[in-house]
């Protein structure tokens, strides 16, 4: 009798045991959907792929993390998502310039973040051609993060829990430019946004219509905006003068090319989320909507490139003008906003 | 079954179903069929036997001599002088060999695959370079790119002389830096007297690539062997940057990061900066 009392003791804590171990397994990974790169049903084939950068939920919660990693700084005081804060869709809500390290103020507006997987060039004068490199920029840039890869390097391989963390994502607790790089793009390649109210009218999903503002502004949309910002993305990807100023100060795209028919073109931003992304235009001159359409009605000025479909600038009634605001506040994605996948911690 | 399934596989593979019909109408029986088929699979094994037997295979070094005009590159101390007759002094040089390709007599060339190399005038480890897995033969041309092809200066995060840890990559333009040199001249107006030589871009109309080929002496030419480490040895000359097609002022010219100014000196070092000097065979 006692020895049975002893075998059912021995069970019960060896099952106890294994409930514990289950138990502890479930918390080393945190994570317990599957992250995956989805191309929508409404969007083209993206640029870039992860054929070269396996996507796994190590690789996209290490690339997270270093995404929210003020110590990747010099002055170890701001990261990526100081920056590019997620409810402002990835950009920085009310800084017309970002605003780096020692209280530097750089140049140009933050981009926002999403759908980067969609694009040729990154950063306003397209200079950085993918999206695996394109954090080197800001880590390096006096004015953003102000450091160097070899010093961001030195700081992992000190600093727990990243070898582990390098190990769960690529296998191996060696820490390089090229793993740290490819992990930032699983993060920064899964941001979609294509859940607005504009895509499940399109997408036919849920019932979504637009109401009638919303419609006479996708119309008008149609008519005035889209030969630079076409569906699905809302830009074109190309470089143009929209007439800011007669002679800015900031040669844009010309930076790049060193061409002077470039001087003073930037990549035509994308629409989406634009209700979240104030202040607007690359120096963040316009900080509502109203400012923005009242500058293509009445605003636009003769730049030496000034991008010819602008010339006569784009003649809006009031009335107009609202309905085209509607329209564009249903390119909101606030699932994408929302979404804890992308959010600190 | 299974045995007999797998051979039939095999005749398909082999003879074609035209002979199988022809066996089946002949009504060969399955035993016949399956004697054959071990022969079929053996002889299919010697096939593959046949084919592993590799072509030869060896390695060769080469090896970068930097100079200034026939002197010794001493970092940061020689004053040397450019085609202006302009003093200079050389703090950093660096650049990048790529793509090496070999070609034999008979024109046929190899390509070594994933051959790219910075040499870096600070360390002496960088300027002897080891090729190997190079098919044997008697090689009578080499040609490399003098920086990085079009594809990779815009290709995702790189490792190796590639990574981007080496100085080398511009982070707000995408592309490497195919050669840099840095130091300074009592005539240039920049401020340090700073001379500042980023070299590099492979947008036209500031397409930086440059490729460097020579002539191997047929009576000398590169001789790869199995059991045989030929060095090439080259001279590097740091001046060419300066002369050659456009005698460069450091009076004028003190400062380029690619653009056009870049392609002038590109297209002084494209045909100065290297000389193959000999080959040990």
């Amino acid at each position: 009798m006692f020895n049975k009392l002893k075998i059912i003791a021995v069970l019960l804590f060896s099952i106890a045991m294994m409930y514990a171990c289950s138990k502890n397994n479930g918390e080393i990974k945190p994570a317990e959907k599957v992250v995956t790169f989805t191309q929508p049903t409404n969007f083209p084939a993206p640029v870039y792929n992860f054929e070269d950068n396996k996507l796994t939920n190590a690789g996209f919660l290490l690339g997270k993390k270093l995404f929210y990693e003020a110590r990747l700084s010099a002055d170890k005081s701001v990261s990526c998502g100081s920056c590019h804060q997620q409810f402002a869709a990835f950009t920085q809500l009310d800084h017309k310039v970002s605003h780096g390290v020692n209280n530097c103020q750089g140049k140009r507006n933050t981009p926002p973040l999403f759908n980067l997987a969609w694009q040729k060039a990154y950063f306003w004068d397209g200079g950085v051609k993918n999206l695996e490199t394109s954090p080197l920029n800001a880590i390096t840039d006096a004015c953003e993060m102000g450091t160097d890869i070899q010093q961001i390097i030195d700081f992992l391989k000190s600093t727990a829990p990243y070898p582990d963390l390098f190990k769960q994502a690529f296998g191996s607790t060696e820490i390089n430019s090229q793993l740290i790089l490819k992990s930032f793009a699983q993060f920064t390649g899964v941001l979609v946004s294509a859940n607005s109210k504009y895509d499940q009218v399109m997408r036919k999903e849920n019932g979504a219509f637009f109401s009638t503002a919303e419609q006479a502004g996708y119309n008008l949309f149609k008519q005035k905006c889209i030969s630079c910002h076409p569906e699905p993305l809302f830009t074109d990807l190309t470089y143009r003068s929209n007439g800011l100023d007669v002679s800015g100060t900031d040669e844009g795209r010309a930076t790049i090319t060193g061409v002077s028919t470039d001087l003073g073109k930037f990549r035509v931003p994308t629409l989406r989320n634009i209700e979240y992304t104030s202040p607007y235009m690359h120096d963040g001159r316009f900080y509502s909507l109203d400012e923005v359409l009242e500058h293509y009605n009445s605003g636009v000025k003769s730049s030496i490139n000034l991008d010819p479909v602008l010339k006569s600038g784009i003649p809006l009634s009031p009335t107009e003008k609202e309905q085209i605001k509607a329209f564009l506040k249903t390119l909101t994605d606030n699932e994408f906003i929302k979404n804890t996948l992308y959010s600190e911690s | 079954m299974g045995s007999y399934a797998m051979c039939i596989h095999y005749e398909l593979m082999l003879h074609g179903l035209f002979l199988l019909n022809q066996l089946i109408k002949m009504k060969l029986s399955k035993y016949f069929l399956a004697l054959l088929c071990p022969i079929i699979l053996l002889s299919a094994c010697k096939k593959n036997n046949d084919e592993v037997i590799a072509e030869t295979k060896g390695s060769f070094s080469m090896e970068f001599e930097n100079q200034v005009n026939g002197n010794p590159l001493i970092l940061n101390t020689s004053t040397y002088k450019n085609a202006k007759n302009e003093d200079f002094k050389i703090s950093v040089f660096k650049y990048y060999v790529s793509n090496i390709k070999l070609s034999k007599a008979d024109g046929s060339t190899y390509l070594i695959p994933e051959s790219y190399f910075l040499i870096d005038a600070s360390k002496d480890d960088s300027k002897n370079i080891a090729l190997k897995d190079v098919p044997a033969g008697d090689y009578t041309k080499i040609e490399y790119t003098i920086g990085v092809d079009y594809a990779r200066n815009f290709a995702g995060a790189q490792t190796g002389a590639l990574d981007p840890i080496n100085g080398m990559f511009w982070t707000w333009n995408s592309g490497y830096i195919f050669v840099k040199l840095e130091g300074t001249s009592p005539v240039s107006t920049a401020a340090g007297n700073a001379l500042t030589f980023h070299i590099g871009g492979v947008v036209d109309p500031n397409n930086t690539i440059r490729t460097f080929s020579t002539e191997i002496n047929a009576a000398n030419p590169l001789r790869i062997r199995s059991d045989k480490k030929p060095n090439m040895h080259f001279m590097v000359n740091a001046a060419a940057l300066f002369t050659g097609k456009t005698d460069v002022s450091f009076a004028s010219l003190n400062f380029t990061m690619g653009g056009a100014n870049s392609v002038i000196v590109a297209n002084n070092y494209a045909n100065g900066l290297f000389k193959l000097d000999h080959i040990h065979n």
